[in-house]
C-alpha cells in the first residue's frame, strides 16, 4: 500500500491488487506490536546506532545497504504515517519508544492497545483512497508476471469471484506480497502468505537471496485456544511486565542456553526459540509441545494498568493470567530471505520491483523485532517512488500474443480436474507439516533430503492430477491450486538453501553442525535454471558506515 | 477435551436454489466456528466457498456471516456440544456459500 501511495505521489497510474481483500490480510494487519525507528523520543538514539544493533542481530550477513536504508528512512517514514493520521502512543509531546530485546536503546513506538498492524493498515487504506490514481482491486489472485527477455510487462491473475484468468498490461510491477510463513503448519500468519513474492519472482527471472532463514518466533500462543487476538501477542506483555518463561516442570530454563531471562525480556529470538525446543526434546515440555509463560507473580491491577481491554478478551477466552500460566512456542512468524533487489528495489529483470518482507537481505540470518513493519514502510516508499520512475521512461512493451498463451497455458492447469486426484488444500496441509518437521527451527541433512524428495514427488506427480470443484464463482480448489503451486517452488527453495548451508547461524539451526563456521560469512543466492533452484555464494552487500546519515540525533 | 458438534451449513449460489450441508465436526474446547469451517475444507469438502485472513486475530474483519441468524465474525464465535447453523448475510449480494459480496463497490472489476 505504500508503495502505491508512493508511486502515485509520483505521477503513476496504479493498479493493487490483493487475493484477499485489500489492506485486511497480509501480514501487516496482523502486527499487534512495535515498529523501530531512531526517532529518538525517550533517549538519544541515530540510524547509525540502529543499523548497528540490525546488523548483530543478522549475524554478520545483512545487506548493509538495505539495512542502512531501513534506518535512516525509517524516522520519516513513522512521521509521515503520523501525518496521515497513526495515532503513536504518546506521553505529552512525545511518541513514547518502548525497548524490546536486541535494541540497545527505547526504540519501538506502537498504537495501544497491541493495536499497531490494524491502525497502521486502516491509515493506508484511507490514504490510499484519497489518490484517484489508484484503482484497487480485491479478490484477484497474481498467479504469474509476465516477464520476457528480462523485462516484467505485466501479470496474469485469477478473477476469484468468477474464476477467470486475466491479463494485465504493466510498464512496472513491484511484488509486495509478503513472505512464506504459510509453509509451516506452526504459523503465527494470516492465511495469505505462501510465498507468491518469491515464487512469482524467481519464474520471471529475478534472483532470491537468504532463503534458509525462516524466523521462528519463540513464544507463539500455543494453548489454550485463543481468538481474537494475534499468537505473538505476548511479546508485549513481556516487554511491560516480564513474566517468566517455565518449562513443563516449572524451572527457568534459558539460562542453560546461553543467555539470561530471569522475568526480564533479554534473550534474542533465536536463543528463545531453540531453548524451548530443546526442553520439549528433551521430555520437559508443556502438554501441547512447548514452554508455560507465567504472570501469576504479577498483580492483577498491575495487569489490567498495561493491557486494559486485552485482559478482558483474555478473560472471554477462559484465560485468568492471574490463575494460570499460558503454553507457548516457537511458530514461523517472518521471513528473512527474499526477493535480491539494489537500493531502488530493482530486480534483475527490468521493471519488476519488490517491497517489505518480500525483499531479502536486510536482516541476514535474523531479524530484529520491530523491523518489520518499518521495511515495509521504506523499502514500499522506495520501490513505488522507482517503479513511477522507470514507468515513465520505458515504452509500453505490449504483446498480447505472449499474454495470452501464458494465460491458456494456466488455464490447462486449474482447468484440468483430476476426479481422483487430491484436494489442493489437503495436499497444502500436508506440505505444511512436512516443512515444519524436516524444514522448521531444527534441521539435519537427513531431514532436508528427505523433504527435497517429497517435494519434487508432489512437484511432479500430484500438481498434475489435482481436484477442483467444478463452480466458478469463489472457487476456493482454484485458487487453493495456483497457492500449492507458489508454496512448492518457495518450499523448494528453502529446503535448496537450507541443505547448502552446513552450519548454524541465527535463524537456521543444523543439529548436524551445531557450530557457525566463519567461512560461510556469506549469502546465497538462488535463481532457476531449466525450471530448478540453484544455489551460489555470494559476499554480503557491505556498508561505509559513515554514509548512515544521522538527522535525527538529538 | 475433545467433543464432537455439527455444523449445519447454507449452500449455494446467487440465482439458484440453497440446500443445507451437515457436517460432523471433531473440536477442542475454545475453538471458533471459524476452525471448523477450516477444518471441513480440509477434511470433508474443500469446495465450501468461505472468506477469512487472518484466522486467529480478528484483524482482517472478512470471515462474517450469520451464526444461528446472527451477524457474527466467524473467528469470534466458539463452539459448543450444540447443533450450530452458518448461514451467509442476508442483505449482502450472494456469491456462492457464505461468500456475499463485503467488498467496497469500488474494489470489484
Amino acid at each position: 500500500m505504500y508503495a502505491a501511495i508512493a508511486a502515485a505521489r509520483a505521477g503513476a497510474t496504479v493498479l493493487l491488487v490483493d487475493k484477499g481483500q485489500i489492506g485486511r490480510g497480509g501480514a501487516t494487519v496482523m502486527a499487534q506490536m512495535t515498529v523501530a525507528a531512531a526517532l529518538a523520543e525517550e533517549e538519544p538514539d541515530s540510524a547509525a546506532l540502529h543499523l548497528e544493533d540490525t546488523i548483530k542481530a543478522g549475524r554478520g550477513i545483512c545487506n548493509e545497504e538495505l539495512a542502512g536504508l531501513v534506518c535512516a528512512e525509517g524516522p520519516k517514514r513513522i512521521r509521515e504515517m503520523e501525518e496521515w493520521g497513526t495515532r503513536w502512543a504518546r506521553e505529552g509531546d512525545r511518541i513514547k519508544q518502548a525497548m524490546a530485546p536486541g535494541h540497545s536503546v527505547k526504540r519501538c513506538c506502537y498504537v495501544d492497545f497491541l493495536n499497531t498492524g490494524p491502525a497502521v493498515a486502516a491509515t493506508l487504506r484511507r490514504k490510499i483512497a484519497e489518490f484517484p490514481k489508484i484503482r484497487r482491486i480485491s479478490n484477484l489472485a497474481v498467479v504469474e508476471v509476465l516477464a520476457r527477455d528480462g523485462r516484467a510487462m505485466g501479470a496474469i491473475a485469477l478473477d476469484l469471484r468468477n474464476g477467470q484468468l486475466l491479463t494485465i498490461d504493466a510498464r512496472a510491477v513491484v511484488l509486495a506480497a509478503g513472505g512464506l510463513t504459510k509453509l509451516y503448519a506452526r504459523n503465527s500468519a494470516s492465511a495469505n502468505m505462501g510465498g507468491e513474492a518469491y515464487a512469482l519472482a524467481l519464474w520471471a527471472g529475478a534472483e532470491l537471496v537468504d532463503m534458509e532463514f525462516v524466523q521462528f518466533f519463540p513464544i507463539g500462543h500455543l494453548a489454550p485456544r485463543l481468538v481474537g487476538m494475534d499468537p505473538i501477542m505476548w511479546d508485549p506483555f513481556r516487554y511491560k511486565l516480564g513474566g517468566k518463561l517455565l518449562n513443563g516442570q516449572f524451572e527457568e530454563f534459558i539460562d542453560r542456553y546461553g543467555s539470561t531471562d530471569f522475568g526480564q525480556y533479554n534473550a534474542t529470538r533465536d536463543i528463545a526459540a531453540y531453548a524451548i525446543l530443546k526442553e520439549v526434546e528433551a521430555g520437559r515440555g508443556t502438554q501441547h509441545g512447548g514452554a508455560y509463560l507465567d504472570f501469576r507473580h504479577i498483580r492483577e491491577n498491575d495487569l489490567r494498568a498495561a493491557f486494559g481491554p486485552v485482559i478482558d478478551r483474555l478473560l472471554a477466552n477462559g484465560i485468568d493470567l492471574s490463575r494460570m500460566p499460558v503454553e507457548v512456542g516457537p511458530m514461523a512468524h517472518y521471513h528473512m530471505g527474499g526477493i535480491r533487489v539494489d537500493m531502488n528495489m530493482r530486480t534483475r529483470i527490468e521493471g519488476l520491483y519488490a517491497a517489505g518482507e518480500a525483499v531479502g537481505g536486510s536482516n541476514g540470518a535474523n531479524r530484529l523485532s520491530g523491523n518489520a513493519i518499518t521495511e515495509a514502510f521504506v523499502f514500499g516508499e522506495r520501490a513505488g517512488c522507482a517503479a513511477a520512475d522507470y514507468a515513465k521512461v520505458s515504452g509500453r512493451d505490449r504483446d498480447q500474443k505472449f499474454a495470452e498463451a501464458n494465460a491458456t497455458q494456466l488455464d490447462h492447469f486449474s482447468g484440468n480436474s483430476d476426479d481422483n486426484g487430491i484436494a489442493p488444500i489437503a495436499l497444502q496441509t500436508e506440505l505444511q507439516k512436512l516443512m515444519w518437521e524436516l524444514a522448521g527451527p531444527f534441521r539435519t541433512g537427513e531431514k532436508l533430503t528427505a523433504a527435497q524428495a517429497r517435494i519434487t514427488e508432489i512437484k511432479n506427480t500430484q500438481l498434475r492430477h489435482l481436484r477442483f470443484g467444478s463452480e466458478r464463482q469463489f472457487n476456493l480448489d482454484v485458487q487453493d491450486g495456483f497457492e500449492l503451486r507458489v508454496m512448492v517452488t518457495a518450499a523448494e527453495a528453502v529446503v535448496h538453501a537450507a541443505l547448502a548451508r552446513t552450519e548454524s547461524r541465527g535463524a537456521h539451526q543444523r543439529e548436524d553442525f551445531p557450530l557457525t563456521d566463519y567461512q560461510l560469512i556469506k549469502n546465497q543466492v538462488l535463481e532457476l535454471r531449466d525450471g530448478e533452484v540453484v544455489c551460489r555464494w555470494a559476499q554480503p552487500v557491505r556498508l561505509d558506515r559513515s554514509q548512515v546519515e544521522k538527522p535525527f540525533e538529538q | 477435551m475433545r467433543s464432537v458438534t455439527k455444523l449445519r451449513i447454507k449452500r449455494g449460489s446467487s440465482g439458484e436454489a440453497s440446500r443445507y450441508d451437515v457436517f460432523e465436526v471433531p473440536y477442542e474446547e475454545g475453538m471458533s466456528v471459524l476452525d471448523a469451517l477450516r477444518w471441513v475444507r480440509v477434511h470433508e469438502d474443500s469446495t465450501l466457498a468461505i472468506r477469512y485472513s487472518c484466522i486467529n486475530a480478528n484483524a482482517c474483519k472478512t470471515c462474517v456471516a450469520l451464526v444461528n441468524g446472527e451477524v457474527e465474525y466467524t473467528c469470534m464465535v466458539k463452539l459448543t456440544p450444540a447443533l450450530i447453523t452458518v448461514e451467509p448475510l442476508p442483505k449482502r449480494h450472494l456469491i456462492r456459500d457464505l461468500v456475499t459480496d463485503i467488498v467496497p463497490d469500488d474494489e470489484n472489476l
